[in-house]
């Protein structure tokens, strides 16, 4: 009879310590994830900022007269370089978006750069990273939600808590972005 | 109330559960075919290895195999910029590498994923798909090949494939020493071997059948997981029903597509519809059915 409770004992001894170390993998891989998904936002953001000369270049020769919108952009892009906190950041970002749509709104003014393959490559290009920058931000937000999610279910909640796993936080936008987009002519 | 993240869920148990069906259907046609003809559990493992040696070599070279045959190119960074961008922009939401791409230059509008594992998966589109949709659509298309991938859905089904191979060669094997006659005195005598014998007869019969259409279930199943997990990644689940209409209206066939290769597409590119057993017998779910999961 004693036998049989040894054996048993040994079993379940064995399914926890796996079961153990299976769910703080599975945290460590998370919080690594998370970490990295981070790190490629501001790949993508960098590509967008890289990007920029190029776009001043082609459109430089066709816009000569638009002083004004070709000054905004460049200015944008210095601050945003310059930017040190995530505010400042995410601020001269905006000021950026802002400047980029407003040229493109006035190249529709000029058929001929318009048509122009470099132009049209280069605008698909800004789009395209302007696409991958919001999904980017969405994998992060994803990842950490299944994060979130494994620290309070039962029984990862548990390991999570032992080992000082914490809750991390989701990307925010600020209030002024949540209005919505004017597009001025 | 069903969202996306409950239909994922429940999509990922159905295809486990079914998979464990299957284990467990192998298991007591072993238990009844090694018993009726003598060799136990022998049988069975005899069938596994032949069933996973042919299954490890497709599996390996599924994606040179499947471009070969399709007569796929690779796609060039400047043919389809855009495609590159919503191929490139989808996998950082996927969280996988981008897959290489490849075009097959025929009207038909469909397209496929096949790989391994994500590492080492490609994508194909034909130009009739990007000649045909529109931006949204095609993101949701390709979206749902992404999540193929991002599930391991190659895997699961190559799994599947072994698993009904066996099946087959066992059924086979069973009905073969039959037709030999042979250990009929070592089966025994009595009310229990006759039942078993008649049982495993029946089964031999069956089961290849039973096995396939379980495999068709698991297919359909991770369909709908692909579905959902492209609603999931796009945000937008009006893209892929309204791009899964098109493709259901569009009833020209792809030429390079057949049987060993139709499931990989997204819809079935041999547009051979026959009625009502059909919707056993495919290896996609029907498209109405599709198109009414992502509107709700």
């Amino acid at each position: 009879m004693s036998e049989w409770l040894v054996w048993i004992v040994v079993i379940a001894i064995i399914i926890i310590a796996v079961a153990l170390i299976l769910i703080y993998n599975a945290l460590i891989t998370g919080r690594n994830i998370i970490n990295n998904s981070w790190a490629q936002i501001d790949v993508q953001l960098k590509r967008r900022t890289d990007l920029i000369p190029n776009l001043i270049e082609s459109v430089k020769g066709y816009m000569r007269h638009e002083r004004g919108v070709l000054t905004d952009v460049t200015k944008a892009r210095t601050s945003l370089m310059n930017a040190k906190t995530i505010k400042a950041k995410s601020d001269a970002s905006n000021f950026l978006t802002d400047a980029l749509k407003s040229l493109f709104a006035v190249a529709e003014n000029y058929p001929k750069l318009e048509a122009s393959k470099n132009f049209l490559m280069l605008q698909e290009e800004l789009s395209g990273t302007e696409s991958k920058i919001a999904y980017a931000r969405q994998f992060y937000n994803d990842s950490v939600m299944s994060f979130n999610i494994m620290l309070q279910a039962f029984p990862s909640s548990l390991v999570a808590r032992a080992f000082g796993f914490e809750k991390r936080d989701y990307f925010q936008i600020e209030e002024t972005e949540r209005a919505p987009v004017k597009v001025k002519f | 109330m069903a969202n996306v993240y409950s239909r994922i869920a429940s999509n990922r148990n159905k295809s486990l559960v079914l998979f464990s069906l299957f284990f467990l259907f192998i298991l007591a046609l072993g238990y009844v075919f090694g018993y009726v003809t003598g060799l136990g559990y022998f049988l069975v493992a005899i069938a596994f290895m032949i069933a996973i040696a042919m299954a490890l070599a497709s599996y390996y070279y599924s994606d040179k195999i499947v471009i070969s045959m399709s007569h796929a190119r690779p796609l060039r960074r400047d043919e389809f910029p855009y495609l590159f961008h919503i191929i490139e922009g989808l996998s950082i939401a996927a969280g996988i590498p981008p897959p290489k791409a490849y075009i097959i230059d025929d009207t038909a509008p469909n397209a496929f994923a096949t790989g391994r594992n994500p590492k080492n998966a490609v994508i194909c589109v034909t130009t009739g798909l990007l000649q045909k949709m529109n931006r949204t659509e095609l993101e949701g298309v390709i979206a749902h090949e992404l999540s193929h991938i991002k599930n391991y859905d190659m895997r699961l089904m190559t799994m599947t494939v072994v698993l009904v191979g066996v099946i087959a060669l066992l059924s086979d094997i069973m009905l073969r020493s039959f037709l030999w006659g042979g250990r009929g005195e070592d089966r025994g005598s009595g009310k229990f071997a006759i039942i078993m014998i008649v049982i495993g007869l029946a089964l031999a019969v069956l089961s290849p059948i039973i096995a396939t259409l379980i495999k068709l279930s698991i297919s359909r199943k991770r369909e709908f997981l692909a579905d959902a997990d492209a609603a999931l990644l796009t945000r937008y689940p009006e893209g892929l029903a309204s791009a899964l209409e098109k493709l259901g209206k569009d009833k020209e066939p792809l030429e390079v597509a057949n049987k060993a290769t139709e499931h990989l597409y997204i819809v079935n590119p041999l547009k051979n519809y026959k009625g009502w057993l059909n919707n056993l017998f495919s290896t996609h779910p029907p498209i109405a059915e599709r198109v009414k999961a992502l509107r709700e």
